[in-house]
């Protein structure tokens, strides 16, 4: 198992003394295979992206565990990357550094750290902007870089928050069909959290609906035949489409 | 900012002409728009206390040998002002932003002291420093001091939280934080306050120059208003304002050379 969360809970305090504490996550029990790509969709506020953040390190949880490799997240980890919605780019810093980050807070030496970041920035297609500063790319352009400084870093975990909903639909199916590659060729494991049924379908092997208030897994949904660029296109797909949004509905959420 | 360096060298469109003659261009434009006002106001009042930019200019000239070592001892107070207030305001500042326990703590005693002014403290450091350039030095770098805290503060609070939280998934030490994130996302900030604070920096030098001591070029102002000069009086003046141009002009130069991505 890469990652197992076992009734990870996470509170917020409350915002007057009056209220109740606030449950962002309530006793999240759920595991991802080494190589294996899951999905997580529901409506906001059902603390998905607090999992996402239970599983990097950069949250502990109130209650519950969660282990990476069997042993507990307590700091950010090497090889997990974490991808956010509005990219996370540093816009003062050019695409091929920004790229570069990962290998140089991992002190990687130069020589191999120019040639992973030169390879990573290749495969999505930003080779020959690698001197440009992300404000000067185009939104899809930015949402590549984010990925390129993932992939540099030849993780063995790849956590996705939203990555493509700042995208319009026709930059998303590309991404989509990026994101499908990137793992078919590297087969790490991978947790995108999304609000698109779509892409749920489209990128997960296992399909986790959420709900909100506590924050809570409500379905899951097996989706083997996923991982290839022409399952988008079946007849398979859609049925699949259709049945995630009955779970939806049945369990109140607002998804797309 | 190790890479920041090395962009810019694959051809992107930059705009054309030289950037320094079009600067100076510039210049002769200000020069001409402020001397024309001066010389239109002086006609009107038309009274000693204001001489003409005519009369003054060729003071100006004759007296420039005289007054270039206490433009230098302005200058140098100045400079040294400010580089002392910023390098104990600025970890200051960060600190506070990126801290929010510290500036709960810290913040009441900011509010009470800013609006101060620390002039009111120029006769205990004459006693303490003396009549040199160390009171007024002191004096200076105080006023600068709490201006930097206040503007770098919440410049550090402003970062946003997605781009600290990228950088932290990545496993990122606090050293790797300040270098890749908290630096280079409050440079622009510290220009600002730094344009700000040199103004502020020579109005403080003028009137700690003027009450106390007999040097710089609050002094040779001060001193040709003693002596009904009012043409030597201005050429201090236009002095001072050179003291002001220089100082902007070399902190947008240094802030072009290390901001490149803000072109």
């Amino acid at each position: 198992m890469k990652l197992e969360f076992s009734q990870a809970t996470v509170q917020y305090p409350p915002l007057k003394a009056s209220d109740e504490l606030l449950c962002a996550l309530d006793r999240l029990s759920f595991g991802v295979s080494d190589g294996e790509a899951v999905t997580i969709i529901g409506p906001s506020g059902c603390g998905k992206s607090s999992a996402l953040r239970l599983a990097s390190g950069l949250l502990a949880p109130s209650s519950g565990t969660v282990l990476v490799d069997g042993k507990q997240v307590n700091r950010p980890r090497q090889s997990t990357a974490l991808v956010l919605q509005d990219f996370g780019l540093l816009p003062w810093k050019s695409v091929y550094v920004n790229a570069e980050l990962g290998l140089a807070i991992h002190r990687v030496e130069r020589t191999e750290r120019k040639r992973r970041t030169m390879s990573a920035l290749e495969k999505v297609g930003l080779a020959d902007f690698a001197n440009y500063y992300p404000a000067e790319l185009s939104g899809g352009m930015q949402q590549r870089l984010a990925l390129a400084r993932a992939i540099a870093l030849d993780v063995d975990l790849l956590l996705l928050d939203e990555p493509l909903s700042a995208l319009d639909a026709l930059l998303r199916e590309e991404l989509q069909n990026l994101l499908l590659e990137l793992w078919l060729e590297r087969r790490h494991a991978q947790v995108l959290v999304t609000h698109s049924i779509e892409e749920a379908v489209f990128l997960g092997q296992r399909i986790i609906v959420m709900a909100p208030r506590p924050g809570r897994v409500v379905y899951e949904m097996s989706n083997p035949d996923m991982g290839s660029l022409e399952y988008r296109s079946s007849e398979l797909y859609f049925k699949r489409c259709l049945e995630l949004r009955k779970a939806l509905a049945s369990a109140g959420g607002e998804a797309q | 900012m190790s890479g920041t360096r090395k962009s810019n060298a694959d051809g992107k469109p930059r705009r054309r002409g030289n950037p320094a003659l079009r600067r100076l261009a510039c210049y002769a434009f200000a020069i001409a728009f402020v001397f024309a006002g001066w010389e239109i106001t002086a006609l009107i009042l038309d009274t000693p206390a204001l001489p003409t930019p005519a009369a003054t200019v060729p003071v100006f000239i004759s007296y420039a040998s005289e007054m270039l070592p206490d433009f230098l001892t302005s200058l140098y107070r100045v400079l040294v002002s400010l580089l002392i207030g910023v390098a104990l305001a600025l970890p200051i500042g960060l600190a506070l932003g990126r801290c929010p326990e510290a500036d709960a703590l810290f913040a009441p005693v900011l509010y009470i002291l800013y609006p101060l002014p620390k002039i009111v403290i120029l006769p205990i450091l004459l006693v303490l420093l003396g009549l040199g350039g160390a009171p007024k030095i002191a004096l200076i770098a105080l006023t600068i001091f709490f201006q930097v805290i206040v503007v770098m503060r919440d410049a550090a609070k402003a970062i946003p939280q997605n781009t600290i939280e990228s950088v932290r998934s990545l496993g990122c030490t606090r050293i790797d934080m300040l270098r890749h994130v908290t630096i280079p996302a409050t440079l622009p900030d510290l220009f600002t306050t730094l344009r700000v604070s040199s103004g502020i920096a020579i109005a403080v030098l003028f009137f700690a120059e003027a009450i106390a001591g007999s040097t710089g070029l609050g002094y040779f102002i001060m001193e040709s208003w003693a002596m009904i000069s009012y043409t030597r009086m201005f050429a201090g003046i236009i002095a001072l304002a050179i003291l002001g141009v220089l100082i902007y002009e070399a902190f947008d130069l240094v802030e072009r050379r290390v901001t490149r991505h803000r072109r």
